[in-house]
């Protein structure tokens, strides 16, 4: 190709000029473009995001930080804490468990199963809350016999970790299916082929190749059950310094027009959800490999 | 063939362990956590029965409530569709300063949780707000009216699209894009009928997926949408109210109505990716 000789030297400047590659747009269009979905991006979800920091600080940090010791605060903070650490580990569990399944063995109805365990996702969190309340108040079958022995769900603990679990139960399971179906059965077999048990099979062969895929499932995971709302408003009945989480504080606080207050917990909230955006896209860049290629959710 | 290796009726035979306690868990986690409670919703609507959900749907702030957030969900998903495509686009394509951080920006929606999207909506839209005043000037008023609530479902929907193209741009192989413009097609006239079509089913996917999610969506809604009886109250917040009031039947029929509804789409997301797959191969 590069013995095809070159235009005479005079006629080329104003043909580079005008040049780009077919398959590329106009560097115009390119530029337009980009600017496009810089502006939309900026519109549309940046300004939302520094709305939230600039007006926790809008009275200046001192306000911001007294707003977050306020004992009622804290309570709310230790109840998100204290939900997420209940029912992350437990969706957690739930998804390996069920990825082992689905990947490592072959039954009927398989596909079935995987659309049971994506329902989530596409049911409402109110709905979900609902039908919490509908299994478990105090009017229901199971919840009267439970309230009766001392052990209400709704409107206390175990509601806001059971609404929490419906709404993040996919994230897990999501994440390592398609990873784990990827990998295949092969390390496994020979593992169990040269004795090693079952146990340790898992922990020394298939733990290690699903780490990275795991801890980016529990990451958003985590990440929605902390800030969860819908689901949780239907369940928690809103007890101040017992029932109301985070989010649900937000809201409270913001309906009493207490505006610094609201966006401070509000601004905690944000600041969590960009520290986990930095922790995944750092596991996207380093072990892409190791990850589901489709981002979906 | 011994007894030993032939076919178990409901799972083959495997060398791997663990398939009694990894089912049992998943069966059981699934039943507590989802499958017992949806059971629960069902049942109540089956007890409350057809003809009087059917009456207490069939009332006017009910059926606009439903309309409101379909429609305005649909006008989101559509506006999505569009500059998630965009977006994908300069994120598989185009390298430029800065283009990272845009990558990790439109994740943003997924990892803000609902109720601060919505507080900070509100406050950035609001007569007194950045945006709010500038657009009030214009004689636009956004927060308490419809269009809020667009703004907020534009929000939340807004990683679907790009999220489901991104990928399948970055597969394409840049060879059927070079054929296209040896013979001669412009490259305008490739990309509407050499990329796009390729495109059409994973942003398809994502249109339907941020639809569901703008039908179901509350937290980011409800502040900025003022909450006017007939006017701009979305279908999950008359739920709450039902729920308030303590009235279970009438909640659970409103909840029925909008699990069909959410049932539907997951059909036709399921449909989508069986066309897509026999179309393309891959979704």
């Amino acid at each position: 190709m590069s013995d095809i000789p070159l235009p005479p030297a005079g006629l080329r400047p104003a043909a580079a000029r005008r040049f780009h590659a077919p398959t590329d747009e106009a560097p115009a269009a390119r530029l337009v473009l980009i600017l496009l979905a810089v502006l939309g991006l900026g519109v549309l979800v940046l300004a939302p995001l520094a709305t939230v920091f600039a007006e926790a600080l809008s009275r200046g940090i001192g306000t911001a930080l007294a707003s977050l010791s306020d004992p009622q605060a804290w309570s709310a903070i230790r109840l998100t804490l204290l939900v997420a650490a209940i029912a992350v580990p437990l969706n957690a569990v739930f998804g390996v468990a069920a990825a082992w399944a689905i990947t490592k063995f072959d039954f009927r109805g398989k596909a079935f199963l995987i659309t049971l365990i994506d329902l989530p996702f596409s049911v409402s969190p109110v709905v979900a809350g609902l039908c919490i309340v509908l299994t478990f108040g105090a009017n229901s079958l199971i919840g009267g016999w439970l309230v009766a022995h001392g052990f209400p769900i709704v409107f206390a603990l175990p509601g806001i970790v059971l609404a929490t679990m419906f709404v993040t139960f996919p994230f897990v399971a999501r994440e390592l299916i398609p990873v784990m179906i990827e990998q295949g059965r092969a390390e496994e077999e020979a593992a169990l082929t040269l004795g090693a048990s079952g146990w340790r099979v898992f922990r020394t062969v298939t733990l290690p190749n699903i780490r990275w895929a795991l801890l980016y499932g529990v990451l958003l995971c985590n990440a929605r059950a902390m800030g969860e709302f819908g689901a949780v408003a239907v369940v928690s009945g809103k007890i101040r310094g017992q029932t109301a989480t985070v989010p649900i504080s937000i809201e409270m606080l913001y309906n009493e027009y207490m505006t610094v207050a609201a966006f401070s917990m509000a601004a905690l909230l944000a600041f969590l959800g960009l520290v986990t955006l930095l922790i995944k896209t750092a596991l996207e860049i380093r072990h892409a490999d190791q990850l589901t290629a489709q981002r979906r959710h | 063939m011994t007894g030993r290796t032939m076919r178990h009726p409901f799972v083959q035979q495997s060398p791997m362990p663990g398939f009694g306690l990894a089912m049992g868990i998943t069966v059981t986690m699934l039943s507590v956590v989802v499958l017992v409670p949806i059971a629960a919703l069902l049942l109540k609507g089956a007890d409350f029965g057809l003809a009087n959900i059917w009456a207490t749907v069939n009332r006017e702030r009910i059926w606009k409530a439903l309309w409101l957030s379909f429609r305005l969900s649909f006008l989101a998903a559509l506006f999505n569709l569009v500059f998630g495509v965009v977006l994908a686009w300069v994120l598989a394509r185009y390298r430029f300063p800065g283009r990272r951080l845009l990558d990790a920006a439109v994740d943003l929606p997924f990892a803000l949780p609902t109720a601060v999207a919505g507080i900070a909506l509100t406050a950035l839209y609001a007569p007194n707000g950045v945006f709010g005043s500038v657009l009030a000037d214009a004689g636009i008023k956004v927060a308490y009216t419809q269009w809020g609530i667009l703004v907020a479902l534009i929000f939340v929907g807004l990683p679907f699209v790009a999220r489901t193209v991104q990928p399948v741009i970055e597969e394409i192989d840049r060879e059927v894009e070079e054929a296209s413009a040896t013979l001669g097609a412009s490259r305008l006239y490739t990309l509407r009928h050499v990329v796009l079509p390729m495109l059409t089913p994973a942003a398809l996917t994502g249109f339907a997926l941020a639809l569901a999610r703008a039908v179901g969506e509350y937290g980011s809604v409800i502040f900025i949408a003022g909450n006017i009886p007939l006017v701009t109250e979305i279908a999950p917040l008359l739920i709450v109210i039902q729920l308030e009031e303590y009235n279970y039947n009438a909640a659970a029929a409103i909840g029925i109505a909008m699990l069909l509804i959410s049932f539907a789409m997951l059909l036709a997301i399921n449909l989508i990716q069986i066309w897509s797959r026999r179309r393309i191969g891959h979704v």
